[in-house]
């Protein structure tokens, strides 16, 4: 586990602006595609311990934004910052080492491998001592261990068998794999991509559960999703994306789930709907 | 997902309910793939001592060895190949590369043994090396990269011996040393068949504890998956590839003590049979799935028929049908097996 410095206290519920360094934030991002423009100069801030959901349209940029913010692309002009320094990350490796964690929308698992194999893939432990070093061999043991830790901190105690195959697991069972992937390894901020698209009533619930489970520790988390009742569940704050831009930043107490729908389809704007004051 | 509680609904029930015993061996198969070759090779023991009870004499199972050793090698470098979803058919030809070369410089330019070995080694890794390096530099699929190979490396060792064999009573002792053998209780063992027991050790180690291993199979399993979760893909593919071609410089120096030359001719079917062991080990053409066991039962079960049958007075024939059928088979029953779910 990694330990966190943020404290969970007191979120943002509110439009207003945050004095607060954010954890994560980006400053008029722009990413073209040849004469297609997929970010025309976003802005994006994410606050210590608060759940930011990315919404938008088809089109509208939510996941060329999220791709900048995780290396999976680099921006064509403007920056970004972690936790007030500027950042650059050219490789999704770069974010991750950065202590950004991502679950894909496919979850990059490996379906033949087991749950705690795929839990530390691409970050293996080894043993202690020689055999670990001269021979390079995996702490197997304790690496299920921690797998069955991990899974049962984000109060997933239903996987007993961590050295089952993935391909062997339901859907929302896959799901809480990535997602205890990223809590497990994610210090900073964790990006999930989509993650009730594909699940049924009762995983999702799930996976919102296991969302609140990992800000509960403090840890900021950025959820792309289509799903508005999803979002108004979990959310602190609702970053709208249309047509490339930022079309404002609503939180779940200033607007009502047609409103930031409207905002989100160009019905309506911010400016006409500022929503209720809430402070 | 299921609860501890007692199931309420009828899918969940459903979710709880008895496997059938055909879905228990599957998922038995599923998390040891090894078992079906395994059974394979117990039952083909037993009916070919039943059939000619020679065939179980310490003296006939010491040849089966040594029969296996040279393709049972080979087989551990395909293995390598086949678990990243690859296939390689320059198997045979990086042998004959390496092995010319090596037996050519040491029998004219005097080139001590031992560096010779070496030398036969490195040309295989360099050669394994370059289809790697084609597989992930222009993105060819394995197949096509090692067909080429194959009539590129084979012309190449033809070129440099001139098509010509070398004895290995021309060559230094320690290049035919693999062909010496010792008595083990009642076996006569091969350095040769040591050599490749102790590859097998030393390779199936490398798969399933370290994290090298892990890499091997995820970049098999789903490459886009390994990528995202952080492993650089075309270096695992590049150093299976490398080390697959180490290995069959290894094979290269078994080769000549088990031939007793260095014959460009000896090894022909090499390709295909160190596929065919590879398969009926119970290792997925698809990738990410099998385990280095299952070869070493694949390439005994092939050793097992040819031995077995001639023994039972059959028609070699025979042994070609036999293996061809179980080659399928292996496939069938690995294409079941996918299929397994919770």
């Amino acid at each position: 586990m990694t330990a966190t410095t943020h404290t969970p206290g007191s979120r943002p519920r509110t439009a207003e602006p945050d004095r607060r360094t954010p954890v994560l934030s980006a400053r008029g991002l722009v990413k073209t595609f040849g004469k297609v423009v997929g970010l025309d100069g976003v802005d994006l801030d994410l606050y210590p311990g608060e759940v930011l959901a990315v919404i938008g349209d088809n089109g509208a940029g939510k996941s060329t934004l999220i791709k900048c913010l995780t290396g999976a692309l680099t921006p064509d002009a403007g920056q970004l910052f972690l936790e007030g320094r500027p950042a650059h990350f050219k490789r999704p490796q770069d974010a991750r080492d950065a202590g950004i964690e991502t679950v894909y929308q496919s979850l990059a698992v490996a379906p033949a491998l087991d749950i705690a194999s795929n839990l530390f893939l691409g970050r293996e432990k080894r043993r202690r001592g020689p055999l670990g070093t001269v021979f390079r061999m995996l702490d197997q043991k304790g690496m299920r261990r921690e797998a069955a830790q991990a899974l049962a901190d984000l109060g997933i105690g239903t996987l007993q068998n961590v050295a089952q195959a993935v391909e062997t697991l339901s859907g929302g069972q896959r799901q809480a794999v990535s997602v205890a992937r990223a809590a497990a390894f994610g210090s900073k901020v964790i990006v999930l991509d989509e993650p009730t698209a594909a699940l049924g009533v009762k995983e999702s619930t799930q996976v919102l559960r296991m969302i609140e489970e990992v800000r509960s520790r403090g840890l900021p988390v950025i959820l792309i999703s289509h799903n508005m009742p999803h979002v108004f569940e979990v959310a602190d704050r609702i970053h709208i994306q249309r047509l490339g831009r930022c079309a404002g930043v609503v939180t779940p107490q200033s607007h009502t789930m047609p409103e930031t729908v409207a905002i989100m389809t160009g019905a309506t704007t911010l400016e006409q709907t500022p929503g209720r004051t809430t402070t | 997902m299921t609860t501890t509680t007692p199931p309420t609904s009828a899918a969940q029930q459903f979710a709880l309910r008895r496997h059938s015993p055909l879905q228990r061996v599957q998922h038995l198969l599923h998390a040891h793939p090894a078992i079906s070759p395994f059974l394979v090779l117990v039952l083909a023991f037993v009916v070919f001592a039943t059939l000619n009870p020679r065939f179980a004499s310490p003296n006939s199972l010491s040849l089966v060895l040594q029969q296996v050793a040279v393709i049972g090698a080979l087989a551990v470098g395909q293995t390598l190949i086949i678990l990243t979803a690859g296939i390689d058919l320059s198997v045979g030809a990086i042998v004959i590369l390496a092995m010319m070369l090596s037996a050519k410089l040491a029998e004219g330019q005097g080139l001590p043994g031992v560096l010779a070995i070496c030398l036969a080694v490195a040309v295989g890794a360099a050669a394994g090396a370059l289809n790697g390096a084609l597989v992930t530099r222009l993105r060819l699929p394995p197949f096509i990269v090692t067909l080429g190979t194959l009539s590129v490396f084979t012309a190449i060792g033809l070129l440099y011996s001139g098509g010509q064999s070398v004895q290995a009573t021309d060559l230094p002792p320690v290049l035919s040393w693999t062909g010496e053998s010792f008595p083990l209780g009642p076996f006569r063992i091969t350095i040769g068949v040591v050599a490749v027991v102790i590859l097998y050790l030393a390779v199936g180690f490398a798969l399933a504890k370290t994290a090298w291993g892990r890499h091997v199979y995820a970049v098999g399993d789903d490459k886009e998956a390994a990528r995202l979760a952080g492993i650089r893909v075309d270096r695992v593919l590049v150093s299976a590839y490398l080390v697959a071609g180490a290995i069959y410089g290894i094979t290269a120096w078994i080769l000549i003590g088990r031939a007793g030359a260095a014959s460009p001719n000896a090894i022909t079917d090499a390709n295909l049979e160190s596929i065919t062991a590879v398969v009926i080990g119970g290792t997925s053409l698809f990738g990410g799935r099998g385990a280095l066991l299952g070869t070493l039962l694949g390439a005994l079960i092939v050793g097992f028929f040819r031995s077995g049958l001639s023994l039972a007075g059959v028609d070699d024939q025979y042994r070609v049908l036999a293996v061809g059928l179980l080659v399928i088979l292996a496939v069938a029953v690995d294409q079941w097996i996918r299929k397994v779910r919770a």
